[in-house]
C-alpha cells in the first residue's frame, strides 16, 4: 500500500527582506501560514514546487513543508522549526510575523 | 589598533564595489540564486530562518570606540537597533535588507571593518585571548600575531579553496582563555630554554559532529618561522584533506586518520623545502603590526588605593560587581572589565545599540580606547584604571549592563539556535533565559562558584557545549525539541570533551535537569574551593547519572561495568 501522503505547503524566504513566505491558492506569495495553499495530493505539490522554483526572481529556497488544518480550517505547520518560521524568534516577541500578529 | 594601509582600504571598498553590483545584478534578476550565494556568502551574508543575517569580523576581538559606535550606527539604520555578538568574536546582525547590505559594508569600511572571510571553506577570521594586552599571566601579546596571519590569509589564493573551514585562535598566555585546542590550528605563546618566545602549534582540534581535542605538532616554533610553517600546514591539510566527505574534511580528522606522527613529518618536510623560498614578511612589515599594538601609556606609579577599597568594601553591589567581573591586570594599578552580556533572561551575547554606544563612551573615558569581543559572548575593557571602576560600574548599571555573573552559572554561552540560525534543530535561547532566571539569585550562584554552561542548536557546536562544564546540545527527536548534557567539557589549555550523561531531556524539562545536576555538585563538594569541574573530575558521571535517571541509572552503570570486565 503506497504510504499516506502528509498534506504540504510550498514555502520559501523572500529575495529583498528574508521573510518567509507561503504559495496561496491564487498562486501569489502572502507572509501568512493561514493564507497558504493546503496540498493535498503529491503530484499537485510537486507541480506547484516547480512553479515556484521558477520564480527565481523573487525568492529563495522553496520547498514543501508538512502542513494540517487548524481548528479554524487554516493551515498550519506541523512541526516545530515551521512553527518557528511561521511566527519569529522566541527571543524578540516584537520581532518578525509575530508582532503582526 | 592595527590601521589599514593604502591597500587593505582599497582592496575592502573594491570588494563593497563589486559585492554592490552583484546585489543589484541578483534584484534584477540577472542572477540566479545559485550563482549569487557563493558570493554572498564570501561577504558574509547569510540567509536565516527569518531575514538575511550579516556576520562582520572583528579581527582577534579588538574594537575601539569609533569602532562599536559604527556598529550602533548599522544597528539602529539598517537593522532593529541592536546586535549579536558571537562565540567567534564577531557580531551578527539579524535583519538587514539585501538591498542595503552594500551600504552597510561601506560604513563599516568607514572603520576598516568588513564581513570578507566570515564564511566558506577559507582561513576564517582568527581569534585571540580577550584578555591580551593586558593580562597579567601574559608571555606576549597574541594579536600583532593574529594580524599578521590576519594579513597572510586574507584572499590568500592558494587557501581560498580548502577541504573545509579553517580556525586559528593564538594565546600569549598560559593560561588558555582562546580555546586553542578545539580550533584547526592553536597557536600557543612559550619560552625555549633560551627565553626566546615562540610558539606551541597544536592541530587537529574542533568540536562539531566528531570533537576532537587539538595535538601538538611542533613544542616550539621560533616566532619568525610562523608563516612559512603555517603555510606547510595549510598545503599538506590542502592536498590530503578529504574533499569526498564535508564531515571528514577537517583537520581533525585528517590527523585522526593520518596519524600526528605522519602528518608532521609531512609538514616537516614542506616547511624545510618551502622556508628557504618564502618570502618572510619583511622586518618594516613585522615593526609596523607591532607599533600598532603598543600597550597604552598607563601610570606605573604606586597608588594608595585604600579610600577606594573602603568605598568598594562599603557597597555590596558594586563589591560583588568588583569581584565577580574584574581580572588581574599586568599592571596593579589598572584592573580588566568584563562587561556581562548576560543580563537575566536577556539573550546571551546580543547589545542593543545605546548600549553599544556606551561600552564605546567608557572605552573612551576610562578605557584608553579599547574594546574586546569574548568568545564567551561579552566584552571587556582591558585597561580601566583602579579608582575608575565606582565611575564605569555606575555607568554600566544605568545601561543595564552591570550584571555581576561573569564565569557564573547565568554567564551562559548559547548559539542562535533554532530562532535564528538555518541549520538548527532546537532553540538555544530560550533554554539559556530560563537558566538564568532559575538560578537569578546572585547569592546563590557566587556560592555554587565557577560554572561553564554552553547550549549548541545543533552538532555544528557553535556555543562549544562540548567543551562547556555542563553542555547541552539541542536535538531534533521524532519532531520535538531535545536537550542531550554532557558534563566535564573544559575549554582551557586543561582541554577534555565533556562526557554524555545519558538520554535527553524535552525543553520543559532540561533546566530542572541543571538544577538536579548543582544540587548534586552541591551535596558532594568538599567544600567552596572544590568547583564544578574539579568535584567531577574526582566523583565521575555516576551520581550525576543518578540524580537525573533515578536509580535506575545505577544498574545501568553497574551493568555497563560488568559487561566491560
Ligand atoms: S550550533 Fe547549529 S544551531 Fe547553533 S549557530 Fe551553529 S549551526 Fe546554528
Amino acid at each position: 500500500m503506497a504510504r499516506a501522503f502528509t498534506p504540504k505547503v510550498v514555502t520559501a524566504n523572500d529575495l529583498l527582506d528574508g521573510d518567509v513566505i507561503y504559495l496561496t491558492k491564487n498562486g501569489d506569495w502572502s507572509r501568512k501560514h493561514g493564507a497558504a495553499h493546503l496540498l493535498t495530493i503529491e503530484d499537485e505539490a510537486n507541480q506547484w514546487l516547480a512553479k515556484a522554483e521558477a520564480q527565481q526572481e523573487m525568492l529563495v529556497g522553496a520547498y514543501l513543508a508538512d502542513a494540517s488544518l487548524d481548528d479554524d480550517g487554516k493551515p498550519a505547520p506541523i512541526h516545530f522549526r515551521e512553527a518557528f518560521r511561521a511566527k519569529g524568534p522566541s527571543n524578540y516577541p516584537n520581532h518578525g510575523k509575530q508582532a503582526e500578529l | 589598533m592595527y590601521i589599514y594601509s593604502d591597500f587593505d582600504a582599497e582592496f575592502v571598498r573594491s570588494r563593497v564595489k563589486q559585492f554592490r553590483s552583484q546585489v543589484e545584478r541578483r534584484i534584477d534578476g540577472s542572477l540566479t540564486e545559485d550563482e549569487f550565494k557563493p558570493l554572498r556568502l564570501m561577504n558574509g551574508l547569510y540567509l536565516q530562518l527569518h531575514a538575511y543575517m550579516l556576520r562582520v569580523a572583528v579581527p582577534y576581538g579588538t574594537l575601539d570606540a569609533p569602532k562599536m559606535r559604527k556598529l550602533a550606527d548599522i544597528a539602529d539604520k539598517w537593522d532593529k537597533g541592536y546586535g549579536h555578538f558571537t562565540t567567534r568574536q564577531n557580531i551578527q546582525f539579524n535583519w538587514p535588507l539585501l538591498k542595503d547590505v552594500p551600504d552597510i559594508l561601506d560604513a563599516l569600511a568607514d572603520v576598516e571593518m568588513h564581513a570578507i572571510q566570515t564564511s566558506g571553506n577559507c582561513i576564517r577570521n582568527v581569534t585571540a585571548d580577550h584578555f591580551s594586552g593586558a593580562a597579567a599571566d601574559e608571555i606576549e601579546d597574541p594579536r600583532p600575531t593574529a594580524e599578521l596571519i590576519r594579513q597572510w590569509s586574507t584572499d590568500h589564493p592558494e587557501f581560498a579553496f580548502l577541504p573545509r573551514k579553517f580556525k586559528v585562535a593564538v594565546t600569549g598566555s598560559p593560561n588558555d582563555r582562546a580555546v586553542t585546542k578545539a580550533h584547526d590550528i592553536g597557536l600557543r605563546m612559550v619560552r625555549n630554554d633560551a627565553g626566546e618566545a615562540g610558539y606551541e602549534v597544536i592541530i587537529g582540534g574542533g568540536l562539531g559532529r566528531t570533537p576532537m581535542i587539538g595535538k601538538i605538532l611542533r613544542d616550539f616554533l621560533p616566532k619568525a618561522d610562523l608563516l612559512p610553517y603555517l603555510e606547510a600546514v595549510l598545503r599538506m591539510y590542502n592536498l590530503h584533506g578529504r574533499r569526498d566527505n564535508k564531515y571528514k574534511a577537517r583537520t581533525k580528522i585528517l590527523v585522526h586518520e593520518t596519524g600526528l606522527e605522519t602528518l608532521r613529518g609531512w609538514v616537516e618536510e614542506a616547511f624545510i623545502e618551502h622556508k628557504s623560498s618564502h618570502e618572510s614578511p619583511s622586518e618594516a612589515l613585522v615593526a609596523r603590526i607591532e607599533s600598532a599594538f603598543t600597550p597604552p601609556p598607563l601610570d606605573t606609579n604606586i597608588m594608595d588605593f585604600s579610600s577606594l577599597d573602603k568605598k568598594i568594601a562599603d557597597d555590596p553591589i558594586l563589591r560583588s560587581w568588583v569581584e565577580v567581573n574584574t581580572d588581574e591586570h599586568k599592571n596593579p594599578n589598572y584592573t580588566i572589565v568584563t562587561i556581562s552580556l548576560k543580563p537575566i533572561g536577556g539573550t546571551p551575547g546580543d547589545a542593543s545599540s545605546s548600549q553599544m554606544r556606551v561600552m564605546a563612551d567608557l572605552a573612551e573615558r576610562y578605557g584608553h580606547n579599547e574594546l574586546r569581543v569574548s568568545h564567551e559572548q561579552n566584552v571587556i575593557l582591558p585597561h580601566v584604571r583602579r579608582d575608575d571602576l565606582p565611575a564605569v560600574h555606575a555607568e554600566l548599571k544605568k545601561a543595564g549592563l552591570a550584571t555581576a555573573n561573569v564565569g557564573l552559572i547565568s554567564d551562559i554561552i548559547a548559539c542562535p539556535g533554532m530562532d535564528y540560525c538555518a541549520l538548527a534543530t532546537a532553540r538555544s535561547i530560550p533554554i539559556a533565559q530560563e537558566i538564568a532566571e532559575r538560578f537569578e539569585d546572585m547569592k546563590q550562584a557566587r556560592d555554587i562558584g565557577p560554572l561553564k554552561i554552553k547550549i549548541s542548536g545543533c552538532i555544528n557546536a557553535c556555543g562549544h557545549h562540548h567543551v562547556g562544564h555542563i553542555g547541552i546540545l539541542g536535538l531534533d527527536k521524532a519532531g520535538v525539541e531535545s536537550y542531550q548534557i554532557t558534563l566535564g567539557g573544559d575549554g582551557t589549555e586543561n582541554a577534555t570533551i565533556g562526557q554524555r550523561t545519558g538520554p535527553g531531556f524535552g525543553a520543559d524539562d532540561v533546566v530542572s535537569a541543571i538544577e538536579r545536576i548543582v544540587d548534586c555538585y552541591m551535596d558532594l563538594r568538599e567544600g567552596p574551593d572544590e568547583t564544578f569541574l574539579k568535584s567531577y573530575q574526582r566523583t565521575g558521571a555516576d551520581p550525576y547519572k543518578i540524580a537525573l535517571y533515578g536509580e535506575n541509572a545505577r544498574v545501568e552503570s553497574l551493568k555497563e561495568t560488568v559487561n566491560a570486565a
